[in-house]
């Protein structure tokens, strides 16, 4: 079974084994990133068609549902990936255990909150009166 | 300190800069950059739902020279951690990691950053002006 040969000794020895989460950061990085491959690309094509407008055709545009989903979905994938992302470099770089772990929960919080300041403003354009 | 004599492992600047340890690192600088500059994506959005004086305002900092410089630098971190972001997707399939393949990616990256953010700037600059 190439699933058992895979394991370590210790956590052969250990047998408790996995906690099935060991690739769930891995993973979805990797998920968020393919979704952010045509996003992306949409987003900068969308800008330039933008580049100069005034308000009024910024929120003709959005009111529009296809612009509005996309930008909905941009700002779920942006936020997860980049917090994903951030995650890695604060793991790396702050030593300092406390300080880590607070930047870690104010790195998350800032993600989520960011994110939803953006979909409910882009919700607001697009269905608001 | 430093008490013990035994010999310490090569410390990261004495290594030569070359252009796979270059572009790992610039991955990663890149991804912070983009992570910074949500603020302005979100901000852009919310000051669009605020009202016209609001979105004036984030019209007037874009336009500055601060704000051009600002949108220019991310466009150039956006493609370039998109590019190399590909180059990851393909090692991840398991192929690709062979030194001339992995020059060669590398290469390609960095030439498709710049002809995009070149061909992203004529475009928008251009539009722009209309």
């Amino acid at each position: 079974m190439a699933q058992s040969r895979m394991r370590s000794p210790l956590g052969r020895a250990i047998g408790l084994g996995s906690a099935k989460e060991g690739v769930g950061h891995w993973w979805m990085q990797r998920v968020t990133a393919i979704a952010l491959v045509p996003l992306a690309v949409w987003f900068v094509i969308s800008i330039i068609a933008l580049a100069g407008a005034d308000r009024i055709v910024f929120i003709e545009w959005v009111r529009h549902p296809v612009p509005a989903v996309l930008l909905v979905l941009l700002l779920v994938a942006t936020f997860y990936h980049s917090a994903l992302g951030l995650q890695v470099i604060i793991e790396d770089y702050v030593e300092n255990e406390s300080l880590r772990l607070a930047l870690l929960v104010v790195m998350r919080l800032g993600s989520v909150l960011l994110a939803v300041l953006g979909i409910y403003a882009v919700l607001k354009l697009s269905l608001g009166a | 300190m430093i008490s013990d004599p035994r010999p310490l492992s090569p410390h990261l600047q004495v290594y030569r800069w070359q252009l796979t340890s270059v572009l790992s690192i610039l991955h990663r600088a890149a991804g912070l950059a983009l992570s910074v500059g949500t603020l302005l994506l979100v901000w852009w959005l919310v000051a669009a739902a605020q009202g016209p004086d609001s979105y004036a305002s984030v019209q007037a900092f874009l336009g500055s020279w601060i704000g051009r410089l600002l949108l220019f630098g991310w466009t150039v971190a956006l493609f370039y951690h998109l590019c190399n972001g590909l180059r990851h997707l393909w090692w991840d399939s398991g192929r690709g990691f062979d030194l001339r393949n992995v020059y060669a990616t590398g290469w390609a990256v960095v030439a498709a950053t710049g002809v995009l953010t070149v061909i992203v700037w004529i475009a928008g600059i251009s539009q722009w002006k209309h």
